[in-house]
Order: structure tokens, then C-alpha cells, then sequence
């Protein structure tokens, strides 16, 4: 069974489609990265399958569980699915240990001490443990997005959601934020991943999925997705050679 | 006219203050309460239910339009005979000016205090609902733990400069009889003949309070501009 599947899912925004019929399936372990112009459904496709949005058509099953379905516990559901967002949205009133805690402690019930030991690790693990006590304002960017990453792995997540992690970064702090998401998927995370960064595509991604207009027109291995023009929709090679010359 | 007679004023002390105790306590009371069920209307205003949102708004913009000085009178008069029906006595209980103006002003300012509420939750980003509902918390969990408090910490100038805006309004009351601070000073004014001594005072309590309470407000505003924390701001 894939960790995450989509069967014809469509949504609109009144009369407005934003995402057509989309299908795709995301196995267990597998690092998927979603690109496509401003505008084409990215980041709707990926908050629909954390049932953040709404959407009208289709199924979405994560780990076999129906998101479309009214029966779905949909709160218990997002606490197993990691998101991380382009603006990080650390929670700003609280420190970096409390941003991690808060849902360890409210949604899995998890005592304030146990919740702080695995707070802290995670920290280490993203090279933040000394800024614990801080606040997010003052963190750099590209502390605050690893701290983002730390929040969400704090659930112990099944699957990691990434919107855009890097586009809001001054570019000495992208490499900080790829490092740690690379690392994660070496360990094995199943991730799905809006992001530009073509150079991460390469290295880490298994398939790279091509969004427009609300529909995926490519959904192919990333060695055919880099290595075959040929095998590559006029869209598809008009977006890339657009993005690869920046 | 005679000279001032300041002495006047040293006599009446002990019963200005206990005019200006009762104008701070009322004041207190009322936006504590007022802030407390303001919250509640702003969240019933942002309701996806119509109907809960429709009377919520609708309360609001009554209390909105209608002169404070009404409002006074009509629940004066009304609070005896809510409390009545609601304890199903034979006779409307008495309550007393001094009383019902605590349920007055609560329910007044509670208008108030909504609209700013409402202000503050709108302050709040969009994405923050959204990171705290990707980690599987609650409507009433993000609410309570992320944008109530931000919310609060954005309005908390503009809550202290209603507040100070009651103090002042809260004379009202002294037109029910009411030994309020300006009441205190009305009566001992007639007693004594002495007017001009005694709303001159009671304009400078005013003026000292009021203008400290907006330097705090000010200082406050300095050290916590958007994205500061305190302890980052210098
Ligand atoms: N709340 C909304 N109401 C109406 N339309 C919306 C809403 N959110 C997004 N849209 C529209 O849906 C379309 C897809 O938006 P989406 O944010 O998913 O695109 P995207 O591929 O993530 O773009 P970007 O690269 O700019 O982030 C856009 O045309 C956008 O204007
Ligand atoms: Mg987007």
C-alpha cells in the first residue's frame, strides 16, 4: 500500500479549478518533489492531502486512511503528517522548545518532560539545541525553517509535506535547510517537496512530479526527468530551462 | 470669586478617594468583563454558523449606536427586572445604581472591546492557523495556544487606550447619584460651595492618570514593535 495516494482528486475555488483530476501515488520511503510555475496547484495539491483544504472530487488515502471521508478524525490525521512552510510560521510568542512541545504535549499527550527530551534531540539533530531558550525572531531564517522541520518531526510524523522550505531564504542560508532535509530522507522519510531547488531534485528526489494549470503533466523518475529531454513535455522544458538559468 | 481654597480639598480627601476607588473598580471590573465577553462575541462574530454571527454583530452594533448616558438608564432600570425573572421573585430586588453599573458597563464595552478583539485575531496571520492545525491541534487548541495570545499581545495598546477612554466614561454613572470620583466631588462641591477647587482637582487626577497610563501604553508600544520580542528590543 503507498504511504500517500491520489485518485482523480479535483477542487475548486468557486468556479474556479484548481486542481484537475489529479492521480499520483507517493510509496513509503520515496522522496517526490512537485514543481510547476506560480499559480499551478502546488500548494494546494499538498494542503489538500493534509486535509487543510477541502476538496471537492476524487480520494485521497494517507497510510489508508480516507482524508475526504467525514468519518476521518481529520486533527488526529494532520498530527501524523508533517508540514513545513515557506514562511516557517514558528509560533512567535513562544521559544523554540515550546514551539516544539505544544503539540507533543496538547494533541499526543505527552508529559512536558518527556516532550522536552525529544524536543531537545531533535534540536541537536538540526544543530539548534543551543538556541532552545531562544525566540523565533531572534533566529535567522534559515534557523527558523530548521526549527520548523524539528516541530514537525516532534510528532513523529509518517510522511513529511513541504511547501516551498526554501524560496524565502537569503541563498547562504538554503544550503543550511537542504542539508537537513537531504539527511532526512537518507534516513528513510517518505517526503513530498514544492520546491525549485533542482540542484536537491537531483540529488535526493526518486520522481519529480511537473504541475500546470491544476493538472500533473509529468510524473516520471528524476533520472528521465533530467537526462531525457526528449521524454519531456514542451511545458515541462519550458519551465525547466526557465528555472535552470537562474 | 474668592480666593482658591485648597483646604477644601485636604477636608474631602478621605471621601474623594473613596469616589476614585469605586471609579477604578468599576473601571477594572468592567474591561476585565468587558474583555472576557468581548472575546466571546469577536469569536461568535467569526463563527461559520449565520445565525450565531448574525446576533453577535447585531448586539454589537446596537450598543454601538446607542449613547452611553441611554444605556445607563435603561438597564438602571432593567437589571431589578432581569434579576427578577430570573430569580422569579414577587418584587423587582433593589440593586442600586452603584451595582447595575458594573452589569451596564460590561455589557457595553463588551461591543467595544469585540470590535478590537476582532481586530487582533485578523492581526494574526492566516498561516499560523494553518501550522497549528498541521500539527493536529484543535479549533479550540489553536485558538487558546497560538492566536489568542498573539492576538493579545498585537491589540494590547489599543485595549489599554479603551480602557482609559471608560475610565473616563464610567463618570457617567454620577448622574445616577452614584459617588463615583466625580460624584465624590460633585456633592462635597455643593456642600461646601466650593466648585471651582473641586472639578479642578478632580481635572488634574484625571489628567496625571490618563497621562501616565498612555506613557505606559507608548513605552509599552516602543519595546514591542511587530516581530520584536521583549527581550530582543532595545
Ligand atoms: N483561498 C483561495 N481562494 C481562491 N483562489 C485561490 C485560493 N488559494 C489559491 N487560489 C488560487 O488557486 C491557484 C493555485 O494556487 P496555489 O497556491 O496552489 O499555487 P502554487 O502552485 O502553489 O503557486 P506558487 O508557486 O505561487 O506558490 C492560484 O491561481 C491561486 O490564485
Ligand atoms: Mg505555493
Amino acid at each position: 500500500m503507498s504511504m500517500i495516494s491520489l485518485e482523480a482528486v479535483s477542487k475548486w475555488y468557486d468556479s474556479f479549478k484548481v486542481l484537475d483530476a489529479c492521480t499520483t501515488a507517493i510509496e513509503r520511503g520515496e522522496v517526490v518533489v512537485i514543481c510547476g510555475p506560480s499559480g499551478s496547484g502546488k500548494s494546494t495539491l499538498i494542503k489538500c492531502i493534509n486535509a487543510l483544504e477541502p476538496f471537492q472530487q476524487g480520494t485521497i488515502l494517507v497510510d489508508g486512511i480516507s482524508v475526504g471521508d467525514p468519518q476521518t478524525n481529520l486533527a488526529r490525521l494532520r498530527a501524523r503528517v508533517g508540514m513545513v512552510f515557506q514562511h516557517f510560521e514558528l509560533f512567535p510568542h513562544l521559544s523554540v522548545l515550546a514551539n516544539l512541545n505544544l503539540a507533543q504535549v496538547k494533541v499526543l499527550g505527552r508529559t512536558r518532560d518527556v516532550a522536552s527530551e525529544r524536543s531537545l534531540a531533535l534540536l541537536d539533530r538540526v544543530g539548534l539545541r543551543d538556541q532552545a531558550a531562544k525566540f523565533p525572531a531572534q533566529l535567522s531564517g534559515g534557523q527558523q525553517q530548521r526549527v520548523a522541520i524539528a516541530r514537525a518531526l516532534s510528532m513523529d510524523p509518517i510522511a513529511m509535506l513541504f511547501d516551498e522550505p526554501t524560496s524565502a531564504l537569503d541563498p547562504e542560508m538554503i544550503v543550511e535547510v537542504l542539508d537537513v532535509m537531504s539527511t532526512l530522507a537518507q534516513e528513510g522519510m517518505t517526503m513530498l517537496c514544492v520546491t525549485h531547488e533542482m540542484g536537491f531534485a537531483r540529488r535526493v528526489a526518486n520522481r519529480v512530479i511537473f504541475m500546470d494549470h491544476g493538472t500533473i503533466v509529468e510524473d516520471v523518475a528524476k533520472d528521465a526527468f533530467f537526462d531525457d529531454p526528449s521524454a519531456r513535455t514542451a511545458r515541462a522544458q519550458t519551465f525547466l530551462s526557465k528555472i535552470l538559468q537562474h | 470669586m474668592n480666593d482658591l481654597d485648597l483646604d477644601v480639598i485636604t477636608r474631602a480627601l478621605p471621601w474623594l478617594a473613596q469616589g476614585l476607588q469605586y471609579t477604578v473598580q468599576l473601571t477594572c471590573v468592567a474591561a476585565l468583563g468587558g474583555t472576557v465577553l468581548g472575546t466571546l462575541l469577536a469569536l461568535a462574530r467569526l463563527s461559520p454558523r449565520p445565525i450565531v454571527a448574525g446576533l453577535a454583530a447585531s448586539y454589537v452594533n446596537l450598543m454601538r449606536s446607542v449613547p452611553l448616558l441611554l444605556v445607563i438608564f435603561w438597564f438602571y432600570f432593567l437589571v431589578p427586572l432581569g434579576l427578577q425573572w430570573l430569580t422569579s421573585a414577587e418584587n423587582p430586588p433593589r440593586v442600586g445604581a452603584e451595582r447595575s453599573a458594573y452589569v451596564t458597563f460590561i455589557l457595553f464595552e463588551a461591543a467595544y472591546f469585540c470590535e478590537i478583539v476582532r481586530a487582533g485575531i485578523a492581526s494574526v496571520g492566516a498561516g499560523q492557523q494553518a501550522a497549528a492545525r498541521a500539527l493536529g491541534l484543535d479549533q479550540a487548541q489553536v485558538l487558546v495556544h497560538v492566536i489568542l495570545p498573539q492576538a493579545f499581545r498585537n491589540m494590547l495598546p489599543v485595549l489599554l487606550t479603551q480602557a482609559i477612554i471608560l475610565f473616563q466614561d464610567v463618570s457617567l454613572v454620577s448622574l445616577l447619584n452614584v459617588t463615583d470620583f466625580v460624584g465624590a466631588a460633585g456633592k462635597i462641591a455643593q456642600r461646601d460651595g466650593r466648585v471651582v477647587e473641586m472639578y479642578l482637582f478632580v481635572a488634574l487626577v484625571y489628567l496625571v492618570l490618563c497621562s501616565m497610563t498612555s506613557a505606559l501604553v507608548r513605552r509599552w508600544q516602543r519595546t514591542h514593535s511587530i516581530g520584536q520580542h521583549p527581550e530582543t528590543a532595545r
